[in-house]
């Protein structure tokens, strides 16, 4: 690991997450898998009510577990650990964190009184798979990222790095209860296992609805691109498990991945079908006009740079646009947002200079061949 | 009128405490602050509570537990208060669950769809190591035992729970089941003696 409280690799950063650039299984339709836990250690107020010495104990608790876990990135090769304490991090380089989905837009914030510090977090590097939150609403929130659909592989993984740091922790656990967490919602397994979802079609068919229906009356939730309270931008939407006691991982894993998402899968699926073969028209003049302004705009707003890219997104996908690599659309969903492109031209930009940076960068990786 | 604070009571409860029924009356706040869930506890439902837990216990009705007053005032670790989760959402502690198991039951129940008891994955310095108990040694059985003991325990628990929240079809799911694992089967009257026995 490095340095404790320097500064983390931000280059680093944004060179990896192999969840990005990777296509996975069904990556046509789901973009990404987060598997998170949520673990608390013994003895120790949750870290809402915890007094800053208290959050500081919990912070050097989980760096001291990290250096004893031995923490493996697959395969028994040890995983590189980058450690990062978010108090001391620039208001960008949080932005960032959590644009990469990396911490959760509260870890990122810190009111100014400085009663939020100290927290933390861990992220394995180059792949950005595995990043450790440290007092978040939870001591530690372990989370998972993998490109497309692979909660099977992402559970696998986040249990073994669970159990790795286990034995170097003492974790907050009751037979009756579970992991014992801040928020009772979470106690039991404290799992979420969330997929990202691209909905292009459902959603220009009208049938996005019946999906949201389905899925909440399977008590899932069904979030936007940057989780709770976040809008459903570029088509994007994050389904997850809300119910975590008297439910194995097992049970949560099988009705995430067996149950709702064959059937959205192939319901956004058919709807892409149904708009090539029978509203072709609409559906090339929805993304060729996409197109269009991602080619020739100079200044485009975060929205209408989502929507857009995710109506191109569609029109590779359904074959219309020949020229451009599905990864590449969905890198720039990430690398468009106000963090990423401060951090490409390596200073700080107003609304305007950001609008004009991001038309400028899709501009450049959209010009096709 | 409310036992405490006089005004209308809209909550009564009738629990048999060593063969006698005491009552509480109580207004829907000071039931809520009690950890009751805003719904009459009736009389008849209390002697069917008695009974199952009872027949699966082998017990006796109206034991410490049924004594036990619902919902502590404050966490004994940090001091957190129930009402105080109830207006922010957040315990204070891991010892909050102990201290408002009670209150926190039904909240749990509502929240995780029926969910009541964890059913998950098991820190492995609880469990044992699984790689070693897959020798056979007689290390293995030790834990398996250990591990049938645990599981007994945990369901009397539920079941106790269970007849507490006068989930009736839940309580003889887990009284058969406390059977089947050979635990609580005395409790059954002998008319039911197995067809082994």
């Amino acid at each position: 690991m490095n340095d404790p409280g320097g500064p983390i690799p931000l280059d680093q950063i944004c060179r990896g997450a192999a969840w990005l650039s990777q296509r996975g299984d069904d990556s046509d339709v789901v973009v990404s898998t987060r598997v998170r836990l949520a673990r608390n250690l013994a003895g120790l107020p949750f870290a809402s009510k915890a007094n800053p010495d208290q959050r500081r104990a919990v912070v050097d608790l989980v760096r001291q577990g990290l250096d004893r876990a031995e923490l493996t990135a697959g395969r028994g090769v040890p995983a590189r650990m980058a450690w990062a304490e978010i108090n001391r991090l620039s208001t960008i380089d949080r932005t960032l964190l959590v644009e990469r989905h990396l911490i959760s837009k509260e870890h990122g914030k810190l009111p100014g009184d400085g009663s939020a510090g100290p927290r933390a977090v861990a992220i394995s590097l180059p792949d950005e798979g595995l990043s450790i939150m440290v007092n978040e609403e939870d001591h530690l929130r372990i989370q998972v990222l993998g490109g497309g659909r692979a909660l099977v592989q992402g559970w696998e993984r986040i249990d073994t790095v669970d159990d790795q740091l286990e034995a170097a922790l003492d974790y907050a656990y009751s037979s009756r209860f579970g992991y014992l967490t801040a928020c009772p919602t979470n106690v039991g397994c404290a799992v979420r296992m969330s997929v990202m979802l691209h909905l292009p079609a459902l959603r220009l068919t009208g049938e996005l609805d019946k999906v949201k229906r389905a899925a909440k009356d399977m008590t899932l939730a069904v979030r936007g691109f940057y989780g709770e309270g976040s809008e459903a931008v570029g088509d994007l939407f994050q389904i997850s498990n809300q119910t975590t006691l008297g439910k194995t991982e097992a049970d949560i894993l099988r009705e995430l991945d067996k149950q709702i998402l064959p059937e959205v899968i192939e319901y956004e699926r058919a709807s892409r079908r149904l708009l090539v073969e029978r509203r072709r028209r609409v559906l090339e003049d929805h993304v060729f006009r996409a197109l269009g302004t991602l080619r020739h705009a100079r200044l485009l707003a975060p929205e209408e740079a989502l929507s857009t890219l995710s109506m191109v997104r569609l029109g590779i996908l359904t074959g219309l646009i020949r020229d451009l690599e599905e990864p590449l659309v969905t890198q720039l969903f990430v690398l468009t947002q106000p963090a990423h492109l401060q951090k490409l031209l390596g200073q700080e930009l107003d609304q305007q200079q950001r609008r004009e940076a991001r038309a400028d960068l899709l501009r450049q990786k959209l010009s096709g061949n | 009128m409310c036992d405490q604070c006089g005004t209308e009571a809209t909550v009564h409860e009738v629990v048999i405490r060593g063969g006698k029924a005491v009552e509480r009356h109580l207004c829907e706040a000071c039931a809520k602050a009690q950890g009751l869930a805003p719904q009459a506890h009736l009389a008849s439902g209390s002697i069917v509570t008695q009974a199952i837990l009872a027949q699966a216990t082998g017990g006796v009705a109206g034991g410490p537990d049924s004594a036990r007053v619902a919902g502590a005032s404050a966490c004994p670790a940090c001091g957190l208060t129930f009402g105080q989760f109830r207006s922010d959402g957040v315990l204070g502690c891991p010892a909050c669950y102990e201290a408002f198991e009670r209150p926190l039951s039904s909240l749990l129940e509502r929240a995780h769809e029926g969910g009541t008891h964890h059913t998950g994955k098991v820190p492995r310095r609880l469990a044992g190591d699984r790689s070693r108990r897959a020798g056979g040694s007689a290390q293995a059985v030790a834990l398996g035992i250990e591990e049938l003991r645990r599981r007994v325990a945990s369901i009397q628990k539920q079941l106790e729970d269970a007849v507490a929240a006068e989930q009736y079809e839940r309580a003889v799911e887990l009284r058969d089941e406390l059977r089947r694992l050979g635990a609580g089967k005395e409790a059954g009257s002998a008319g039911e003696a197995g067809p082994l026995t």
